[in-house]
């Protein structure tokens, strides 16, 4: 069961991915922003939340690559900028929801009874909500931020890393070297690390790296019903709310900050997608 | 069946009361004074006062909670703090709204996901099925309030073919009285050709925004659970009969095949009622999610909760009826149930 962790098993998770055509796809799209994201300052030709409004709702030309913006900021630098800020909030939505679906999951696996079914039924009926819906109420109680929105999202999908985690502890909760490990007198973290989280390792991957292109896609989509990013913040989402009425004038302004979003997405689901083959032992 | 009914209403009702816990708790869980988030900062003591007593903030919390449950037996969901309206009449408002919007998506993404997928399950491994598949993982992947905005951009700007905002021109709605609030029933009953064209042609954008992650959902799902039914010995069978290909297909390998696709289509139903607030917005349609998004910027928690509460309620009743549509597409699972 081990195997995934072991040295021999990562080549050939490794193998696989270099094989999948979608593997390949995703990553250079996540590398690509990555890189974008890093050289911003460097690749950006302004600053992006200089205003200019004499030069508001330009089209393309060789100054703007991307055009300007309402109040004549560069769109190509706010993009860049953008991707900064996206692939942040993607990655610590999912460790915050990674981190406290974890604690949930393997409490209420490990320990079972009440504690296991409070617990689960929190998260079913977290579940039983669409996840914008659900966003929407803990902006309504934090109120507007950017911050409030990496919140929001992160408590939205606790309940799916929760899950993975429990399902897992509950399959080697009963095994004999669970048992021997806590007759030696192994401590419950103890156990939890050594022997739980190795085995459900795979699926978790898996979910993470979907979690950061839902989480990058929910954020975007709460900043652009202007209840995320504060208004100025060269965010995608907060970006297409600003400009939508722009639309006839520049679209530039509204295509490329959407077409950023959808890449990035596109980029975390294939490379997601491509990862659940590779460390399925049943597909070769 | 009798008994899987009653299980299934009373699940329903305990997932209810749970979702009655949080959004009840809500109030309780804005930092700060709850009641001057909810009046705003130049809020008069009066205002205040007025607040805590409708939360019933200065009772306790069990005591709170009580109310709030008894109120909701009587479909009492409070008044609005912005408009001072019942928060059930808005909802009654805004509604048939969205469920338009909801119903014409679903349509749509429901003909057209269980075609493309038909189509690519028949012409496995061939152009048009690495198309249709491809389009459909993209078709996961984006935002679909970017597919909105790119959808005006071209139908509505570019090409001025479709109208990109609203739900009836303004000239035409003056002659429509309002009866069911189906746009398209209302201008039917009036008897105005001009206005139910209009009106479809105001529905298009947004039920294709709203519909393509569900088709592409939709079309995945179809066909894989085509192919591997279509890999059963019953269907060996049928073709050794001398039965042609779309007979096949369309009589003994379809119905078998759909109770995986109605899992899926009513886990999207739950999605659409969350696209929709991302697609109303766009469309400036008037519907509940437009409501909901102004509500929760104005952090009108009356509202919030009251909206809240519907959707969720309608999530489930929605998913108890595609559970009881798989009994008639799968006897076994009615036969199984009357077993036990």
């Amino acid at each position: 069961m081990n195997t995934n962790t072991s040295s021999t098993g990562q080549l050939l998770v490794l193998r696989k991915l270099l094989r999948h055509p979608s593997a390949m796809i995703g990553a250079s799209i996540i590398i690509f922003f990555i890189v974008l994201a890093l050289f911003a300052p460097l690749i950006a030709t302004h600053d992006p939340i200089d205003t200019d409004i004499k030069n508001r709702l330009k089209g393309w030309s060789t100054e703007n690559l991307l055009g300007t913006d309402g109040t004549g900021r560069d769109v190509f630098s706010r993009v860049l900028y953008g991707a900064r800020i996206s692939l942040w909030v993607g990655f610590i939505a999912m460790t915050f929801s990674l981190g406290f679906g974890a604690i949930f999951g393997s409490v209420a696996g490990y320990y079972g009874g009440w504690l296991d079914n409070l617990i689960m039924r929190v998260m079913d009926m977290l579940l039983a909500m669409p996840s914008i819906l659900l966003a929407m109420v803990i902006v309504t109680i934090l109120g507007q931020s950017l911050t409030n929105a990496i919140i929001a999202v992160s408590i939205v999908y606790i309940p799916q890393y929760a899950r993975i985690l429990r399902s897992s502890v509950l399959k080697v909760r009963e095994l004999d070297y669970v048992t021997a490990a806590k007759v030696i007198g192994a401590s419950d973290i103890r156990i939890l690390f050594t022997t739980v989280l190795p085995n459900c390792l795979a699926p978790l991957i898996v979910q993470a790296t979907l979690g950061i292109g839902a989480a990058i896609l929910d954020a975007a989509g709460l900043s652009f019903l202007g209840l995320g990013a504060e208004i100025g913040i060269p965010e995608w989402g907060a970006m297409l709310h600003e400009n939508t009425k722009h639309i006839r004038r520049a679209p530039l302004a509204v295509t490329s900050p959407g077409l950023a979003i959808f890449l990035v997405v596109l980029g975390f689901n294939l490379l997601g997608d491509a990862l659940r083959d590779a460390l399925d032992p049943q597909i070769d | 069946m009798l008994s899987y009914l009653v299980q299934r209403f009373l699940s329903i009702g305990l997932s209810l009361l749970g979702v009655s816990i949080l959004v009840f708790l809500m109030v309780h869980l804005i930092p700060g004074d709850p009641a001057l988030v909810i009046a705003g900062e130049r809020a008069t003591q009066e205002v205040l006062t007025q607040i805590r007593e409708d939360l019933g903030l200065d009772k306790p919390l069990v005591y709170q909670y009580g109310i709030f449950l008894w109120d909701l037996a009587h479909l009492d969901l409070g008044h609005s703090f912005k408009t001072n309206q019942p928060v059930i009449e808005e909802i009654k408002r805004y509604f048939p709204a969205t469920a338009e919007l909801t119903l014409a998506a679903m349509a749509f993404s429901i003909a057209f996901g269980i075609f493309f997928g038909i189509i690519a399950a028949v012409f496995r491994g061939r152009l048009f099925d690495y198309l249709s598949m491809s389009i459909s993982l993209a078709g996961i992947s984006i935002p679909i309030f970017w597919l909105g905005l790119m959808l005006i951009l071209l139908f509505s700007h570019l090409w001025d073919i479709l109208p990109a905002t609203g739900r009836l021109d303004t000239v035409l709605s003056l002659d429509i009285e309002t009866h069911t609030g189906f746009y398209l029933i209302d201008t039917l009953i009036a008897g105005n050709a001009k206005a139910f064209k209009n009106a479809i042609a105001h529905l298009i954008l947004p039920a294709i925004t709203l519909g393509t992650i569900p088709l592409a959902i939709i079309a995945r799902m179809t066909r894989s659970s085509l192919l591997e039914v279509l890999n059963q010995p019953y269907i060996t069978t049928a073709y050794a009969k001398g039965l042609s290909k779309w007979v096949v297909i369309i009589k003994h390998a379809l119905k078998n095949s759909m109770v995986p696709v109605l899992t899926v289509i009513g886990l999207e139903f739950g999605y659409l009622m969350g696209g929709a607030i991302l697609t109303e917005h766009i469309f400036s349609w008037s519907g509940l999610g437009s409501w909901l998004r102004i509500s929760v910027e104005a952090r009108d928690v009356r509202a919030v909760q009251g909206g809240v509460l519907f959707v969720s309620a309608l999530f489930m009743f929605v998913n108890l009826i595609v559970d009881l549509l798989y009994a008639y597409f799968d006897p076994r699972i009615r036969v199984g149930d009357e077993a036990k």
